[in-house]
């Protein structure tokens, strides 16, 4: 076997048993209602997190032996990188607190980032010149280990929210926490989607003009949205419904928008469903599984990831990265958007770590904080990729 | 000033919140700290009078107290992160990308982005980061930074170097850990302080009262990475200055030397060879299919010479003094500059050579030739037959404008074309002939001769950044010092533990932590293992709180 379907095999089956470990931590919830101790369940659903991570390892290895450079210099690399630095802040912090309940929310979340990775191209990929340095790993991963653990603090605060938000009574709380829920269904739906129409192998070509040349893309699902001016190739394919508005800047931006609208809709549907299987909202369906968790610890558990995790991204994301980019372009600071984006996820935690210090800010509003700093992060990532178009536009 | 005096005999300064010696909280300064009505008390700056919070009545008194609220600093960074955002809507001046129809920024935004674009550029907002505005904001951080670290350090300083280990009970049980013991004995305590030891705690005992303390020095942490914040602030002043901060650019086309700007004519670069190599690994042949060409190499081979001029004003002698490649992430250093590889231009035309035959000669027998040079054409060529040539129109990178006019799109011979004048000997009538790639125009259709391109050379140009940033070093220091800061306070905590005894065994145990109340716990669970004191009450549980 060769050492590309090797580093795939391996994380696939990373992906499968952090799959079964969620189902093993879900188990820990019987235990913990008989008494206080722990049961083997907790023990087999931990062992079996860190022969997942291992497995991830051996993906990341091979992989790095295969194309001769760390990968992590594309979405793909990326996005399974950050899982996997979820997945290790996930244990370290097990190691601590030994809150089973953590790996039941913890491990789904990192799934749903690599799931979503590996949605985008999965093929070795030469490094352009910019990023052919050693700083390409040191920024890159102790970025993604950063925002890992601060991912930490962002499923810890939704654990929080999810056990503290009155269900039974209309709030906006309830409203947004259910908008947090249904987003990550949009993430699911984006995945489902994806495969369904990979699997069938569905294609539609499109040609526009930039400047002086025409440029080809291809979309792999139905066209909703077609690119901005452009004429579609393909025969005997869905007729896009409307054009990609010209302001949304980037390679691919319409096939990037066609994506979200299929993702919003599959995610929708699928949310849907859920909401008529469970009959009620999906906060309230997970509540009850959160029953037997202090919040006190819920709460330091959040803060805590902060206050480690910070100092890491200011590392990685700031400090490592200036100093790559004034070797490789001779400014250590320029103001590009996703250089921006790292400021602003900066500031918004130096603010969060300020809050702390006051009354009134622990508890839920806190854990609204550590929610959304994380979407910054992932709208950093996401967002600012796809229509901010920048120096950063390959990852 | 005035004092206040505490029961236990010390006398604090004015506006203490909780008695500097035995913790009693002060009637009357409650209110500072939010401790009315509370059961815990707040321990953030251990109840010091804090000059913000004392006087508040001159000018001078106002503006440090609005400056030394942590409230007011999360305002000033929500505002700055805000601001950030807006000017991330749409690409900064410097990133309108160069392919863009018209990149005037008063027509650029307008243009791609309709009206939210012309309001963006009439903010001023495709500038914002040099703005004066966000400029100030940043000083403004800068200096809330400040007053809110010497607000809070002096008194936290003076009050952690003397601590008292008796503390009045009413300090002790409106701590978030507390708890109360009956019947405890001397060996007991022996226990309980040979295991504080063994987890590294610091005790310091009065008349059998203990205080049992580790990791003091992580408070000092958020003032040391302040610290390093204004070093970084000061370093930026500092860049902004040509002292410390040069940055040129500068285009030079293979073959050519020329002087590096900003070097006062001191350097001269000349580019042997640019360089461009692209990916051919079978490995990548997936990736390379479906993306065509990446490119693997940017290389610029340049010698550096250093001008020396015996006579002031004379022609400079040129000695070299490096020879090297450039490549990108691998910059050349000499003498304190730096060259970087920042951009090239493959494929520009050195210059042309035209021949003229006449136009129904159709094995187009050449009667004479002339070379345009494309940098810096002549306007007339006179050929040994007779013939005189005029360069009428020259257009460097040729296209056709929306009217239908041609017109060059950029300085650059990227696609030249020329409108020429010829005169056949002995004629003053000229005949036009129109020229360019691909295009050989005769606009009357009755000219005799024809004008051909015979020949044509090519260089490629590189373009190199030179400068100079002797403010790194500064940068460097302040964010060495904020890391060190933010580990020392994010990564240790200060735990304290009181232990008061009163005379009939009763055991008072009372803990505090800035950070990791579960930590603190489980220091406290070890600790009185095997004794008969009580497990600290948790006395702030969320749960309770919120519900």
């Amino acid at each position: 076997m060769d050492l590309v379907n090797l580093s795939s095999t391996a994380l696939y089956t990373a992906f499968v048993l952090y799959l079964i470990a969620t189902f093993f931590f879900g188990a820990t919830i019987r235990d913990r209602r008989t008494d206080g101790k722990k049961g083997n369940a907790g023990k087999i659903a931990i062992i079996i997190t860190v022969i997942g991570f291992l497995a991830q390892l051996v993906y990341f290895i091979a992989r790095w032996i295969a194309s001769g450079h760390a990968p992590v210099s594309n979405m793909f690399e990326f996005l399974t990188f950050l899982g996997m630095a979820l997945v290790l802040a996930f244990i370290i912090i097990y190691g601590y607190y030994q809150l089973s309940f953590l790996g039941l929310f913890a491990l789904p979340i990192a799934m749903i980032i690599i799931a979503y990775a590996s949605m985008f191209p999965t093929e070795l990929a030469p490094l352009v010149p910019s990023l052919q340095s050693h700083w390409l790993y040191i920024h890159v991963s102790t970025v993604a280990l950063g925002q890992g653990i601060l991912g930490v603090s962002f499923v810890v605060g939704l654990m929080y929210l999810i056990k503290q938000v009155d269900q039974s009574v209309k709030s906006k709380g309830r409203t947004w926490l259910e908008f947090v829920l249904y987003l990550l269904f949009v993430l699911i739906g984006f995945v489902v989607i994806t495969s369904a129409f990979n699997i069938a192998n569905y294609n539609a070509t499109f040609e526009y003009s930039a400047g002086n040349q025409v440029i080809a893309t291809e979309y792999h699902l139905p066209a909703i949205a077609a690119p901005n001016d452009s004429s579609l190739v393909t025969e005997g394919v869905m007729k896009p419904w409307f054009e990609t508005p010209g302001w949304f800047q980037g390679e691919d931006a319409g096939r990037k928008f066609n994506t979200v609208i299929w993702s919003i809709i599959s995610g929708t549907i699928l949310y849907l469903v859920a909401r008529l299987l469970f009959r009620k909202r999906i906060g309230a369906t997970i509540q009850p599984l959160l029953k037997n968790v202090k919040a006190d610890l819920l709460d330091e558990i959040e803060y805590r990831s902060v206050t480690i995790g910070f100092p890491v991204f200011t590392l990685g994301g700031l400090i490592f990265a200036a100093i790559w980019a004034e070797v490789a372009w001779g400014r250590f600071w320029g103001w590009d958007p996703k250089e921006v984006w790292a400021l602003i996820t900066w500031f918004f935690y130096a603010a969060y770590l300020h809050l702390r210090l006051s009354r009134g800010w622990h508890g839920k509003k806190s854990a609204w904080l550590a929610v959304i700093g994380f979407g910054i992060i992932m709208f950093n990532l996401i967002v600012v990729n796809l229509v901010l178009a920048g120096l950063h536009s390959y990852a | 000033m005035r004092k206040v005096k505490c029961e236990c005999g010390h006398v604090n300064p004015l506006g203490t919140v909780l008695c500097e010696s035995c913790g009693k909280p002060i009637a009357g300064n409650q209110h500072i700290d939010g401790n009315d009505g509370k059961k815990l008390l707040n321990m953030r700056y251990d109840g010091m009078a804090r000059r913000s919070q004392t006087y508040t009545k001159s000018f001078v008194d106002r503006v440090w107290s609005f400056f030394s609220s942590v409230k007011v600093g999360v305002w000033l960074i929500v505002i700055a992160l805000v601001a950030s955002m807006v000017g991330t809507i749409f690409p900064q001046e410097m990133y309108i990308p160069p392919d863009a129809p018209n990149r005037a920024p008063s027509v650029y935004y307008e243009e791609q982005y309709g009206v939210f674009g012309l309001i963006f550029y009439q903010l001023g907002l495709h500038n914002l980061y040099s703005s004066w505005w966000y400029m100030i904001l940043i000083a403004l951080i800068g200096v809330s930074l400040v007053i809110c670290s010497l607000d809070r350090f002096v008194p936290l300083f003076k009050a952690l170097r003397n601590q008292k280990p008796k503390k009045h009970k009413s300090f002790l049980s409106r701590q978030r850990l507390y708890s109360e013991s009956y019947e405890i004995t001397d060996e007991e305590v022996v226990k309980l302080k040979e295991k504080l030891k063994k987890r590294r705690y610091k005790l310091t005992e009065a008349n059998g009262h203990i205080l049992a303390e580790k990791g003091r020095f992580s408070r000092w942490g958020p003032y040391v990475n302040h610290i390093g914040l204004i070093i970084i602030l000061l370093a930026a002043i500092l860049r902004s200055t040509p002292i410390f901060y040069m940055d040129e650019y500068v285009w030079v086309r293979e073959g050519e030397t020329t002087v590096l700007p900003g070097s006062n004519g001191e350097y001269y670069v000349e580019n042997k060879d640019f360089i461009l190599e692209t990916h051919d690994d079978e490995r990548f042949r997936e990736t390379l299919e479906k993306e065509g060409m990446v490119a693997s190499n940017y290389q610029t081979d340049v010698v550096v010479y250093k001008a020396t001029r015996p006579i002031p004003g004379a022609e400079p002698e040129l000695e070299p003094i490096v020879e090297d490649s450039i490549q990108m992430n691998q910059p050349l250093e000499f003498d304190g500059y730096e060259l970087v590889q920042s951009g090239y231009q493959l494929n520009e035309f050195t210059n042309m050579t035209f021949k003229i035959h006449e136009t129904d000669d159709s094995n187009e027998e050449s009667l004479g030739t002339f070379t345009v040079n494309l940098m810096e054409p002549e306007s007339e060529f006179v050929l040994d037959n007779g013939f005189r040539v005029v360069l009428d129109q020259y257009y460097p990178d040729y296209y056709l404008d929306d009217d239908g006019i041609p017109a060059s799109e950029t300085n650059f011979p990227r696609n030249p074309a020329f409108v020429f004048f010829v005169y056949p000997p002995e004629s003053e009538n000229a005949e036009v002939s129109f020229l360019g790639i691909g295009k050989n125009i005769d606009a009357s259709g009755e000219n005799e001769y024809k004008l051909g391109i015979a020949d044509f050379e090519m260089h490629d140009v590189s373009g190199l950044s030179f400068k100079y940033d002797r403010s790194l070093p500064f940068f460097g220091i302040g964010a060495a010092i904020f890391m060190i800061g933010v580990i020392q306070g994010m990564y240790w905590q200060h735990r304290r533990i009181w232990i008061n005894r009163t005379k009939d065994g009763e055991l008072l145990m009372a803990a505090h932590t800035n950070k990791n109340w579960f930590g603190v716990k489980k220091d406290i669970e070890t600790v009185i293992e095997d004794t008969n004191i009580k497990m600290v009450d948790d006395q702030q549980e969320l749960d309770e709180k919120e519900k």
